[in-house]
């Protein structure tokens, strides 16, 4: 393997889907959405393909081998500034090509089925295929510009999916919300590169890491250029206070949500943090930033999820809420840690999301069938029982369930207890503690879901119910491949204390010539000092059962007894508005930033504009043609006026000249 | 020919002129291909300035062409062409068969409306490669004359007042130049053969031996910049521009937006800055100031207006504030970026005019409220105006985003915290360009007189697909312009260093 023989196979991974946008978008209307469909997962699957097959050689390589920066040309070369169309091939960017292109493939596969009768067909999968070039550019993009193309580039296309349905004003809002979300953090990430530029001279990540080697930890560039990047991770991760365009981003098609949820777009800023580690190790202040906006995120967006009615939100606010844990992880220097969640969560919450689309299709069609066009299908208190009726979606979406709530040995057990872990160990147990009771929220609210879902009897009659059948095999499948890695990628990242095999930790011997700088080190061994078998033991006991207590609670009122649920909420009605409100964040935002900018804007086109510049231009027209009129009498056209002014005028020089 | 090249590619238009002039103006459908034609073949002379243009000395005048002209008052016809001026020209250039080719529905007096276009051709090539004050100053007025009765005669309802405005506003700016230029031309002295002194008016030359103490450089600098500012144009001197664009006809805007403004900017960066680096350094503050405060105001007074061209004009005050901002940041970055950066307004916002022209053709009407879903009825219209938004917003891989790049790293070096007022303005643009996308494409398609809308034919598929292709290849390979426009830059700073 060398930079030559890599140079085509590493571009051809981002340039396939790409190829598939173009060719769906100029031809695939002529065709029909299977063969649309066809073409855009082939060319995300070729993706897949060609990562995995480089993936296959690099693990033969040495360690220190496993880095290669393929430069492709100029991009923009004048003055000091040097920027080429370069792509970065190293542990950390190939794992997020592999599991991009992976779940993104499922998802593409299972959208052949969902979208089957959309007319917009070609659209969507060449939206969706430019999704897939833009993430796969973000991660793969060998400098920081590389990196914001495809950073702007998947917040354009969430634009353009959330938005898919175009003629519905609310979808169409929620998708320039996300954009316009995205663009503020995205002026974080600017700034960051600019001064990263303006201090170092280069925006290659290579040349920034020397550059940065030699500045003492706490040094205030690397503080500021950490905080920088990092309000860009608020806005593509969906953290406080950037985190409210997530939620709207469910508008979009069910499978774009698998997508925007689970293997792209919010995972780009965890990558960003992870990309720039050496950075965030030399900014103390701006770690510990990290760490107390993931954690707050990830308990403040579990209450929000405990109460919403739609299937899809709880989803939602559940991915910002995990994304939580990942910062808090990334806040602590658990690097590697808070990637193994990364990808854990890419495969149970792309399932989630997929199996919710499978439910939502069921229940379109039923509703169709009863020619029932007002309730929404969307609203869990339509559901129910319907476990029966979706065997596939309930025991794939059971998996999902179980590995999200962390119970052993699912995957989400694995990486959020090793990130627990590493945030007490590091000695945060205050955010520890946060993000031990997001776990039991979390545990709580996603069985909700579950009982709310597939438990029970179906609200909607027995005579509806008939009409329910199981999606066909090219949604389901999916679900199953999706479900078997949520079982079972946990064991790729055993933590040593369950490694009774003696496998090793793979994924984090796997990344570790990426995180092996020395800065890294130093946090690394701050964690293996405090290295306690059995305080591990108690910490993951600690976890399961919080999970279990969320799970009892979930049966008690959702399954067993459903009448106390609502007895809670009639008990505290405030709290349970505001909660099913969403904090009211949204509506915060609107009156102190959306309103009075809207109304300084106003000010400024009519008072400022129309008012006072375009008032003084006028007024002095005015006075000018004043001026005119009035000189306008000297000029009577008789002759005597200017014989009078001509004998004025030579008396009056006479005089000037006699007095001098 | 290449030393006839530059007076040729000036004049051709006035030879176009005549020729259309011999048309009976009855025949339309001939006068409107022979336009086009024309326009075509003044395309065509440019493009060897591009090919024969030696990239390794682009800092320095090619194709020179030098005849005396009134050697008695110390001008001369002098032309010249550097990297800067080498892609201004073929923006201008490739901008007039476009305008000419969008013009099809004109037909009230169209003979006359075809020749101003290339008048306006003229004065606004020569402007580009004018090296003598006196022969700037007359093709910078030139460009006035078309322009003033494109919008008074084939503008909407206020065009009087909008022309008149236009007018006055910058006859203001230019007739304080015109005092400037005459200042400078009394005030230095050249050696001539023989050991004799000469005045003149030849911008090289003055270069080298014009000098003048602060106080008076700074009134000069004043003059000049006045000029220029209300041309660009900078706050608080823009109000001219909202009302030429709602009234101009389409061509007449993308004309406006796509080279005029430029004359402002570019009249900076060859003049101004070059011929008064003392006074430049004293009022940097100033224009920062300024252009930051067009930066922010435009896009907030753009965000809104109810008027899609009004919109437009406002978002063109906050793009010019960044070519302002890059120009002042004295950098090879910033000034490259801010070279590049006319170029890919002239491309994004030249487009924009032309998509709402082609609504407007269809509705008489340019009001935000009377559109919404347009996308469902006219998908090829949709896809245009959204992709230029996206370029005129700065989308990466696309060609607003280079310059928009350059501009603010450049800018970041030397002004790091007006830079970041500054790049608020990227967020703005998203705010309202993508509203007002959303506000006419998006949403139901409610109003019954959108609901048998055409969308868009072949003639103007036509019209955009050369901007659509430029929009992309400057996006990712924006390194042949650089590696004309760089140089010229660094020798501007390098004269601005050694004066």
């Amino acid at each position: 393997m060398s930079v030559e023989s890599l140079a085509l196979p590493l571009a051809l991974i981002p340039l396939l889907p790409l190829l598939g946008a173009v060719l769906n978008g100029l031809f695939g209307r002529y065709t029909n959405a299977r063969l649309s469909g066809a073409l855009a997962t082939a060319a995300i699957g070729g993706s897949f393909l060609v990562a995995l097959n480089i993936f296959l050689q690099f693990n033969q390589l040495p360690e220190e081998g496993r880095r290669f920066l393929v430069n492709y040309g100029p991009w923009m070369h004048v003055g000091s500034l040097s920027l080429d169309w370069s792509l970065l091939l190293d542990p950390l960017s190939l794992l997020y090509a592999l599991f991009i292109s992976g779940v993104a493939t499922l998802i593409h596969l299972y959208s052949i089925g969902y979208m089957g009768k959309e007319p917009s067909f070609a659209r969507y999968f060449a939206y969706l295929n430019l999704f897939s070039f833009a993430m796969l550019t973000l991660v793969l993009g060998g400098n920081y510009l590389v990196m914001f193309l495809g950073w702007e580039g998947v917040g354009l296309c969430s634009y353009l999916l959330i938005g898919f349905w175009f003629s519905d004003p609310e979808k169409a809002s929620a998708g320039k919300k996300a954009f316009v979300v995205n663009r503020i953090g995205d002026f974080g990430f600017l700034l960051g590169a600019f001064l990263l530029f303006a201090n170092l001279g280069s925006l290659d990540y290579g040349q920034v890491q020397e550059g940065m080697a030699g500045l003492p930890v706490g040094h205030w560039l690397p503080t500021a250029a950490a905080l920088l990047l990092f309000v860009g991770a608020t806005g593509k991760s969906a953290q406080i206070p950037l985190y409210v365009w997530l939620p709207d981003a469910m508008a979009g098609p069910t499978p774009v949500s698998a997508l925007i949820h689970a293997a792209t777009m919010v995972t780009a800023g965890l990558y960003m943090i992870a990309r720039n580690h050496f950075l965030y190790s030399l900014a103390p202040a701006a770690l510990l930033t990290v760490a107390i906006v993931g954690a707050s995120t990830a308990l403040f967006a579990a209450t929000i999820g405990l109460v919403q009615r739609d299937i899809k939100k709880v989803l939602a606010y559940s991915t910002v809420s995990q994304l939580g844990y990942m910062f808090l992880a990334m806040g602590v220097g658990a690097y590697t840690a808070g990637l193994f969640h990364v990808v854990t969560h890419a495969f149970f919450k792309a399932l989630l999301f997929l199996g919710a689309g499978s439910v939502i299709h069921a229940m379109h069609h039923v509703y169709h069938k009863v020619h029932d066009h007002k309730r929404d299908p969307q609203d869990m208190r339509n559901m129910g029982g319907l476990a029966k009726r979706l065997p596939i979606t309930y025991w794939t979406f059971l998996v999902a369930t179980i590995a999200i709530a962390g119970f052993p040995p699912f995957a989400g057990f694995f990486s959020k207890d090793e990130i627990l872990w590493q945030v007490f160990a590091t000695g945060h147990w205050p955010l520890w503690l946060m993000g031990l009771c997001a776990a039991g929220l979390t545990s709580f609210y996603m069985f909700r879901l579950l009982f709310l879902t597939f438990h029970g009897t179906y609200r909607g009659g027995e005579a509806e119910a008939a009409h329910f059948h199981e999606n066909p095999l090219v949604m389901t499948l999916p679900l199953m491949i999706l479900a078997v890695l949520s079982a079972i990628a946990g064991f790729w990242g055993l933590p040593h204390f369950l490694d009774f095999a003696h496998l090793g930790n793979r994924f984090d011997e796997f990344l570790a010539p990426v995180f092996h700088s020395g800065s890294d080190l130093a946090l690394r061994h701050a964690v293996e000092a405090h290295g306690n078998v059995a305080l591990e033991w108690a910490l993951a006991l600690g976890s399961i059962g919080v999970a279990t207590l969320g799970l009892l609670l979930a049966r008690r009122w959702y399954l067993l007894k459903p009448e106390l649920a609502d007895a809670a909420a009639r008990r505290h009605p405030k709290l349970h508005q505001r909660l099913l409100d969403k904090w009211r964040v949204d509506e915060l935002y609107e009156a102190v930033v959306v309103k009075p900018v809207a109304a300084f804007s106003e000010a400024c086109s009519r008072q400022v504009d129309a008012g006072l510049i375009d008032g003084a231009v006028n007024g002095t027209a005015r006075l000018a043609q004043l001026a005119g009129q009035g000189v306008r009498r000297l000029q009577s056209g008789r002759l005597p006026h200017y014989l009078t002014a001509m004998a004025l005028g030579v008396a009056l020089l006479l005089a000037l000249v006699f007095t001098r | 020919m290449m030393d006839f090249i530059l007076p040729l590619v000036t004049f051709f238009p006035l030879v176009a002129l005549l020729l259309l002039w011999l048309i009976p103006a009855r025949q339309i459908s001939l006068l409107k291909g022979a336009a086009l034609g024309l326009g075509l073949v003044e395309f065509a002379l440019s493009l060897p300035l591009w090919t024969a243009f030696d990239v390794a000395r682009a800092g320095q005048y090619q194709f020179a062409f030098q005849k005396p002209w009134m050697p008695a008052l110390g001008f001369s016809f002098h032309m010249g062409l550097d990297g800067i001026g080498l892609v201004l020209v073929l923006l201008t250039t490739l901008l007039l068969p476009v305008i000419l080719l969008s013009s099809w529905q004109v037909t009230d007096r169209l003979k006359s409306y075809l020749m101003l276009y290339f008048l306006m051709a003229t004065g606004m090539v020569g402007v580009f490669v004018s090296l003598d004050l006196v022969l700037f100053y007359v093709f910078w007025e030139l460009t006035l004359i078309p322009m003033y009765f494109l919008i008074g005669i084939w503008g909407g309802p206020r065009r009087i007042y909008a022309a008149v405005k236009f007018f006055l506003y910058t006859m203001l700016g230019s007739v304080l130049m015109l005092v400037a230029i005459l200042w400078i031309h009394w005030s230095t002295l050249v050696p001539v053969e023989g050991g004799t002194f000469a005045r003149t008016f030849d911008l090289p030359l003055l270069l080298q031996h014009f000098h003048a103490g602060g106080p008076a450089q700074l009134w000069l600098f004043g003059a000049f910049a006045l000029a220029f500012a209300i041309k660009v144009p900078m706050f608080p001197v823009h109000t001219w521009l909202p009302d030429a664009h709602v009234e101009a006809p389409t061509g007449g805007s993308v004309i406006l937006a796509g080279v005029l403004l430029k004359m402002g900017t570019y009249g900076f960066i060859r003049f101004a800055l070059p011929l008064f680096p003392a006074a430049t350094r004293m009022v940097l503050p100033l224009m920062v100031t300024l252009a930051v405060i067009g930066i922010v105001y435009g896009a907030l007074v753009s965000i809104v207006q109810k008027d899609v061209k009004k919109l437009v004009a406002y978002s063109s005050v906050s793009h010019l504030g960044f070519v302002m901002l890059g120009l002042f940041a004295l950098n090879a970055e910033g000034m490259s970026g801010a070279v590049l950066q006319m170029v890919n307004h002239g491309i994004s916002t030249g487009a924009l005019f032309l998509a709402v022209g082609v609504i407007y053709e269809r509705r008489h009407t340019r009001q935000i409220g009377e559109f919404g879903g347009l996308a469902s009825q006219m998908p090829l219209f949709a896809f245009v105006l959204l992709f230029f938004c996206l370029s005129s917003v700065g989308l990466p891989g696309l060609n607003g985003f280079t310059g928009e790049f350059m501009i603010l790293l450049g800018s970041f070096r030397t002004q790091p915290w007006a830079t970041a007022v500054a790049a608020t303005g990227v967020i703005l643009a998203a705010v309202y360009l993508l509203w007002m996308v959303q506000r006419v494409l998006f949403g139901p398609l409610s109003n019954p007189k959108n609901q048998n809308l055409k969308d868009m034919g072949l003639r103007e598929v036509l019209v955009f697909v050369p901007l659509f292709v430029l929009a992309i290849w400057i996006g990712v390979q924006p390194q042949p312009l650089l590696d004309r426009i760089g140089p010229a830059v660094e020798t501007t700073l390098e004269l601005m260093r050694s004066r």
